[in-house]
C-alpha cells in the first residue's frame, strides 16, 4: 500500500493544485503535500514486508499489462531521493514567483508522482507510462516558465527525447511480442531469455532512450541548454532527480532483460562514458555561466555512474547505487546556491561576480562544503560513491580508468576556479551590497550539509539497503 | 585490563572539537577563547600522545577498527587506526611542533579581525586533525582520507587572506597538483585491492612477498607518483613555493614540519612493498636526489626570506626520498624529524623577522637584524647550523646517515648529494647574513619600529631551536658509540621485515664512514665561511643577470609548465566547447529540429501544430485511459 501511496499523494493533490489560484495558498499546499510524500517514503524505510512494498491491481489484462507496483532496495533509495528532493526544492525556491503558479506547482507534483511511478513499476507499460508522465510536465514547466531562449530550447529537449521515448515504446511493443507469456511483467520478462538477435536491436532501442535522459555523451547537448534555460526549481527536479531515471532503467530493465547484448556492447558504452567525462570537464572549464557550469560537471558524474553501471561487477554498481542518491543530494545544493546567487545579484555570470565570501560569509562555507562534496573529497558523500566507481571500473579495465580519472584533476580545476571567481577576491559594483542569507536558507543548506557529512563519514546504512539490489542485478548480468 | 591504545582515537579528537567549536563560534567567540580552545586542543592531544607513545616504547602496538567504513561484497574498508612505532613518533612531531606553531599563532594572527582569527584556528585545527587520520590511519583508504584532508586544508589556508588573487591562485595551484598526485596514489589503491583484496596495511604487507616484481613495482610507482604531489618533488613541486602566500606559521607546520612529509611517511609505512620493488627505489632515489640539487641552485638567488626557506624545503624533502629509495628508511624518517624542528624554526623566525619588518619579506631591505631581535637571531643561527649538518647538531645526524646509506648504494649518489649539501649550508648562510649581519637597509620609519617579538612567538622559537640543537642524539650512529641509535631500535620492528630481504653484506668501515663525514662537514664549513664572510660585507642588491637571472627565475619551470600543459589544456577545452559542442553536436540536432519544424509548417494546414497541445492531450488521455481502467473496472 505504500507503494501505491507514493504515487497518489502526489498525483491527486497535484490535480488539486490547479484549482488553488492563490499563490501563497498553493505554495503550502505543494509543501504541505511534499512533505506528506516523505514521510510515507521514510515510513516504508522502516517497513519492508511484503504488504507495504507490493500492489497490484488488474490494470489492461487484454493487453497482458496490470498496475503493478513493487518497492526493492534500489525503489526505495531512489523513491526517498525524490521524497527528500520536492520539499527541498519547494522551500528553497520559496520567494520566487510565478505567473499562474497553480499550474507551475500542480505540473511540479505531477513530475513527481510520474518520477514515483517510474522508481515503482514492475510492468513495462506501466513504467512507460509513468516515463512520460514524468517527462511531459518538465516539458511544458521550462516552456512556459523559463528563460528568455526557452522556445528553441524546450523544442531541443522535446526532440531529444520523443525520438528516444518514441524509439523505446516500439521496443516495448516488440518486447510484448516476442515474450511468448504476452504479458509485461516484470517477473515475466526476467524470466524470458531473448534470442541473440532480438537482444541486440532491442538493446539500442531502449538505451538511446535512456542515455539521452542520463545522458551521456553525445546524446546530451539538450541537457545545458534546458539546465539554463528552465526555472530553477525545474532544473533541480531534472538534474537532482530525473537523470536518474535513465541510470534506473538501466538497471531495473536493460542490463536484465538483455544481458548478452549489454556484454557485447560494453565497450561502446563505457568509451562514450568516458570520453564523456572529459570531453564535459573541459567545457566546463571554459564555461561563465554558474548554471552551465555544473549542467557539465553532471554529464561528467553521470558519465561515470553509466560506466560502473556497465562494468557490471559489484563494486561499481554498489558505486552507483550510492552515487545516484548522493549526486542528487549534492547537485540540488549546488542549485540553492546558484539560485541564491542568482536572485540577490540577477546574474549568474561568474565574470560578474566576486568577493561575495567578505560579505555572505555563510553563504561561502555552505557552497565550498557543497562544492567539495561535488569533487568528492573524503569524508563527503560523493567519495564513497566514487571511490566504488572507480574501484569497480578498474576491474573492468584499468586504462578507462586512467582516462576517467583525469576528470577528477579536471573537477578541481572547474570547482575552485568556480569558488575562486564568485566567492574570493574583491568585490565589485554588483556585489558590494551583498547580504548574508538568512535563517531558512541557512537551514535548508544545513539539511544538504549533514546529508553529505552524514552518507560520507558512514555510508554503511546506504549500502545495506541497496544491496540486494546490486546482487541481483550482478547475477542477472553474469 | 583492557590495552590504553584503544584511546587513540582521543589523539584526533581534540583538534576536530576545536575545529568545530571556532568554525561554529567564529562570529562570537573573543580571541582570546578562540587562542584558548585551539591550543587547549592540541596540548590535550600532544599530552595525550606522550602516554600513548611511552606505552609504545614499551612494546605495545595495536590496530584499533572503529566502525565499518565502507563494505561491499568481500571488499571490507574499516574506519582503523594502528598505533605503532612509526605513527607514534609523528603523532609527537604533529602535536607537539603543532601546538607550538598554535601557540605562535596566537601572537603572530592577533592583527586579524575576530571572525577571521577563529576561522584561522579552525582552520589549523582541521589540519591537525586531518594530518593525524592520515598518519593513523590502519589502510590505505583512511590514510587517503588524511590525505587529501591535508591538502584541503593547506588550499584553505594558502589562500586564507582570500581578496589576493595572487594568494588564491597559489591556493588554486596547490591543491590542483595535490590532485594529480592524488589520483597516482587512488590507482595503486584499486591496484593493491585487485591483488590482496583488502586495503589493511597488515593484510597487503604480509602478502606482499607472494607478489611478482612488475605488480609490486607498478603499484610502488603508482603511490611515489602520490608521494611527488604531497611532498612537492620533481616533477610535482612548483606549488610549494607558491604557497608561502599563506600566513608564515601556516609555512612552518604544513609546508615545512608536517604534511609536506606525508610522502615519506607513506613510502616508510610502505617499506616492504618498495624493498620488494628495486626499480622504484631507484626512482625513487634518482628523483629525490634531483630534487635536492635543484631546489638548491634555485634557493640560491631567491630574495625572498620564505622562498628560500621553501626551495630548501624541497630540497631537504629531496633528501629524504633520497634515503627511502637507498632503503635508509630509519635515516628518512629520522630526517623527517629534525627537518621538522630545524625547518619549523626556521620559518617561525622568518615569521618573527616578517612581524617586526612589518610584512617586509624581501632581504635586501633588511641587514642588521642581530642586534634588534637578539632572540630571533640566535635561535635562527642556530637553526642554520642545524640544516647546513655541522656537528653535533641535529641536522648533522640525520642527513649522514642518509648519505652514508647513499654511499653503499652509490658514491655518485653521495657525491651529487654532498655537493646540494654545500649549496644548503651556503645559501642558509647567505640568507642569515643578508638578514642578520651588515648594516640595517629598511626605512626610516621600519628602523624605529623594530622590535623584537612577544613571548608566545619567542617561547616556540627557543624550544625549537634547543630540539634542533639536541635533537640529532636520538640517532648517534656506530662508528660514534654501539647501540646509541635509540631511534633505529625503536623504529626496528616497522622495517625488520625489510631488513630481512636485504642482508647487509659489507657494512662501511669505520675509516670510510669518517672520512666521508669528514669530507661533507668541511665542504659545508668552508660554504658557511664563504657566504658569511662575503654576504655580511657586500650584499647582493641588485636584480641577477646571466645564468643567476635563470636560477632567480625558478629555471623558467612555471612557465614552461604553462606553455606545454595548462594552454593546451584550455585551447583543447575552448575547441570542444565552440566547435564540437556548438557547431558539430548541437548543429546536426537543430538540423533534424528544423527539418521537423519544416515539415510541421507543412501540417499545419491540417492541424494546429503545437507541439504542446499535442503532449498535453496525449497525456490526459493516458491518464483518463488508466484512471478509468483501473476503478471503474
Amino acid at each position: 500500500m505504500l507503494a501505491l501511496l507514493l504515487i497518489l499523494i502526489p498525483l491527486i493533490t497535484g490535480v488539486a493544485a490547479f484549482f488553488i489560484k492563490n499563490e501563497k495558498s498553493v505554495k503550502t499546499w505543494a509543501l504541505v503535500a511534499s512533505l506528506a510524500t516523505l514521510i510515507v517514503s521514510l515510513w516504508s524505510l522502516m517497513h519492508q514486508d511484503n504488504y507495504h512494498s507490493i500492489f497490484s491491481k488488474e490494470w489492461l489484462p487484454d493487453l497482458g499489462s496490470s498496475f503493478s507496483l513493487g518497492l526493492d532496495g534500489m525503489g526505495r533509495m531512489l523513491t526517498l531521493l525524490t521524497a527528500i528532493a520536492f520539499p527541498v526544492i519547494f522551500i528553497a525556491t520559496n520567494k520566487s514567483t510565478y505567473k499562474d503558479s497553480n499550474q507551475f506547482f500542480g505540473l511540479m507534483l505531477l513530475s513527481q508522482a510520474g518520477l514515483m511511478g517510474v522508481f515503482l513499476a514492475t510492468d513495462l507499460l506501466l513504467f512507460y507510462f509513468f516515463w512520460e508522465l514524468a517527462l511531459v510536465p518538465v516539458y511544458f514547466l521550462s516552456s512556459k516558465w523559463g528563460g528568455e531562449r526557452r522556445i528553441p530550447v524546450t523544442f531541443k529537449f522535446f526532440i531529444y527525447t520523443f525520438l528516444g521515448s518514441l524509439i523505446m515504446l516500439v521496443g516495448i511493443l516488440y518486447v510484448y511480442y516476442i515474450n511468448p507469456e504476452k504479458s509485461f511483467s516484470m517477473a515475466s520478462l526476467y524470466n524470458y531469455t531473448f534470442g541473440h538477435k532480438a537482444q541486440s536491436i532491442l538493446f539500442w532501442m531502449f538505451f538511446l532512450a535512456f542515455a539521452i535522459k542520463m545522458p551521456i555523451f553525445p546524446f546530451h547537448t539538450w541537457q545545458p541548454d534546458t539546465y539554463e534555460q528552465s526555472p530553477t526549481a525545474t532544473t533541480m527536479v531534472l538534474s537532482g532527480v530525473m537523470v536518474k531515471m535513465g541510470l534506473f532503467a538501466v538497471v531495473r530493465w536493460l542490463l536484465p532483460l538483455f544481458p548478452e547484448a549489454a556484454h557485447g556492447n560494453d565497450n561502446i558504452v563505457i568509451g562514450l562514458s568516458v570520453v564523456g567525462m572529459i570531453y564535459a570537464s573541459c567545457i566546463a572549464m571554459v564555461q561563465d555561466d554558474l548554471k552551465r557550469l555544473v549542467a557539465y560537471s553532471s554529464i561528467a558524474h553521470i558519465g561515470l555512474m553509466c560506466a560502473a553501471l556497465f562494468a557490471g561487477n559489484s563494486i561499481g554498481v554498489q558505486g552507483v547505487m550510492v552515487q545516484m542518491f548522493n549526486h542528487g543530494i549534492n547537485i540540488i545544493g549546488l542549485w540553492v546556491v546558484v539560485e541564491l546567487t542568482e536572485r540577490q545579484f540577477g546574474t549568474r555570470k561568474m565574470s560578474e561576480l566576486g568577493g561575495i565570501a567578505q560579505k555572505a560569509p555563510a553563504l561561502a562555507i555552505m557552497l565550498v562544503i557543497i562544492a567539495l562534496a561535488n569533487i568528492a573529497l573524503p569524508l563527503t558523500n560523493a567519495f564513497v560513491g566514487e571511490f566504488l566507481m572507480f574501484n569497480g571500473l578498474y576491474q573492468f579495465n584499468v586504462w578507462y580508468t586512467v582516462v576517467a580519472g583525469l576528470s577528477i584533476i579536471l573537477a578541481a580545476i572547474y570547482t575552485l576556479n568556480m569558488i575562486q571567481k564568485v566567492f574570493y577576491g574583491n568585490t565589485n559594483s554588483i556585489t558590494e551590497n551583498a547580504v548574508d542569507i538568512n535563517w531558512n536558507e541557512k537551514l535548508i543548506l544545513a539539511v544538504v550539509v549533514i546529508l553529505i557529512f552524514a552518507m560520507g563519514v558512514y555510508p554503511k546504512p546506504m549500502i545495506e539497503l541497496t544491496k540486494t539490489s546490486v546482487e541481483s542485478l550482478v547475477s542477472a548480468f553474469k | 585490563m583492557s590495552n590504553i591504545l584503544n584511546y587513540i582515537w582521543l589523539v584526533p579528537l581534540f583538534p576536530l572539537i576545536g575545529f568545530l567549536i571556532n568554525g561554529l563560534g567564529r562570529n562570537f567567540l573573543s580571541k582570546t577563547l578562540v587562542s584558548f580552545i585551539a591550543c587547549g586542543a592540541l596540548l590535550a592531544s600532544f599530552v595525550v600522545s606522550v602516554y600513548f607513545f611511552i606505552s609504545v616504547k614499551e612494546g605495545n602496538h595495536e590496530l584499533v577498527k572503529l566502525f565499518d567504513f565502507i563494505s561491499v561484497g568481500k571488499l571490507s574498508i574499516p574506519f582503523e587506526f594502528q598505533i605503532d612505532a612509526l605513527s607514534s613518533l609523528f603523532l609527537l612531531i604533529i602535536t607537539g611542533v603543532g601546538f607550538l606553531i598554535h601557540l605562535y599563532s596566537t601572537a603572530y594572527m592577533h592583527e586579524e579581525s575576530n571572525a577571521h582569527y577563529a576561522r584561522y584556528f579552525a582552520y589549523l585545527n582541521l589540519f591537525v586533525f586531518s594530518m593525524l587520520l592520515l598518519v593513523l590511519g590502519g589502510n590505505y583508504v583512511i590514510m587517503f582520507i588524511g590525505w587529501e584532508g591535508v591538502g584541503l586544508c593547506s588550499y584553505l589556508l594558502i589562500g586564507y587572506w582570500f581578496k589576493n588573487t595572487d594568494y588564491n591562485n597559489a591556493a588554486k595551484k596547490a591543491f590542483i597538483m595535490n590532485r594529480i598526485g592524488d589520483l597516482g596514489f587512488l590507482l595503486a589503491v584499486f591496484w593493491i585491492i585487485q591483488q590482496f583484496g583488502s586495503v589493511s596495511f597488515g593484510e597487503v604487507f604480509a602478502n606482499a612477498e607472494s607478489k611478482s616484481t612488475a605488480v609490486l613495482t607498478g603499484i610502488t610507482l603508482l603511490l611515489f607518483i602520490g608521494a611527488t604531489g604531497k611532498s612537492a618533488q620533481i616533477p610535482l613541486y612548483t606549488w610549494l613555493p607558491d604557497a608561502m602566500a599563506g600566513p608564515t606559521p601556516v609555512s612552518a607546520l604544513i609546508h615545512a614540519a608536517t604534511m609536506v612529509t606525508a610522502g615519506i611517511y607513506m613510502i616508510a609505512r610502505s617499506n616492504i612493498l618498495y624493498t620488494l620493488a628495486p626499480t622504484t627505489q631507484s626512482v625513487v632515489a634518482v628523483i629525490g636526489l634531483a630534487t635536492a640539487i635543484f631546489a638548491a641552485t634555485i634557493a640560491i638567488k631567491q630574495n625572498d626570506i620564505k622562498k628560500v626557506l621553501a626551495y630548501s624545503t624541497v630540497s631537504q624533502l629531496g633528501y629524504m626520498f633520497l634515503g627511502l629509495g637507498v632503503g635508509a628508511y630509519t635515516g628518512a624518517v629520522f630526517h623527517v624529524m629534525t627537518h621538522a624542528f630545524f625547518k619549523a624554526l626556521l620559518f617561525l623566525g622568518a615569521g618573527s623577522v616578517i612581524h617586526a619588518m612589518h610584512h617586509e619579506q624581501d632581504i635586501r631591505n633588511m641587514g642588521g637584524l642581530r642586534k634588534k631581535l637578539p632572540i630571533t637571531h640566535l635561535t635562527f643561527l642556530l637553526g642554520c647550523i642545524a640544516i647546513a649538518g655541522i656537528p653535533p647538531f641535529s641536522g648533522f645526524f640525520s642527513k649522514d646517515e642518509i648519505l652514508a646509506a647513499a654511499y653503499e648504494a652509490s658514491p655518485v649518489y653521495w657525491i651529487v648529494g654532498v655537493a646540494g649539501a654545500m649549496m644548503t649550508a651556503f645559501y642558509m648562510f647567505r640568507l642569515y647574513a643578508t638578514t642578520f649581519l651588515g648594516n640595517f637597509r629598511g626605512t626610516k620609519e621600519q628602523e624605529h619600529h623594530l622590535h623584537e617579538s612577544p613571548w608566545a612567538m619567542t617561547v616556540p622559537l627557543i624550544v625549537l631551536a634547543i630540539l634542533a640543537v639536541i635533537g640529532g642524539f636520538v640517532g648517534i650512529p656506530k662508528v660514534f658509540a654501539e647501540n646509541a641509535h635509540s631511534l633505529e631500535h625503536f623504529l626496528s620492528p616497522i622495517f625488520t621485515q625489510s631488513e630481512e630481504l636485504v642482508k647487509k653484506d659489507h657494512a662501511l668501515s669505520h675509516s670510510t664512514e669518517y672520512m666521508l663525514m669528514g669530507v661533507s662537514v668541511a665542504l659545508a664549513l668552508i660554504a658557511i665561511l664563504y657566504a658569511v664572510n662575503r654576504y655580511s660585507k657586500k650584499p647582493e642588491l641588485q636584480d641577477a643577470e646571466g645564468f643567476g637571472k635563470v636560477l632567480a627565475n625558478k629555471w623558467y619551470v612555471d612557465e614552461i609548465y604553462d606553455a606545454i600543459i595548462s594552454k593546451p589544456l584550455k585551447a583543447i577545452s575552448i575547441f570542444f566547447n565552440n566547435v564540437i559542442e556548438k557547431s558539430g553536436i548541437d548543429g546536426f540536432v537543430n538540423g533534424i529540429g528544423e527539418g521537423v519544424q519544416y515539415a510541421s509548417r507543412q501540417l499545419r494546414l491540417l492541424q494546429s501544430g503545437q507541439v504542446g497541445s499535442y503532449i498535453l492531450l496525449m497525456v490526459l488521455g493516458m491518464i483518463i485511459l488508466m484512471v478509468v481502467q483501473f476503478f471503474i473496472k
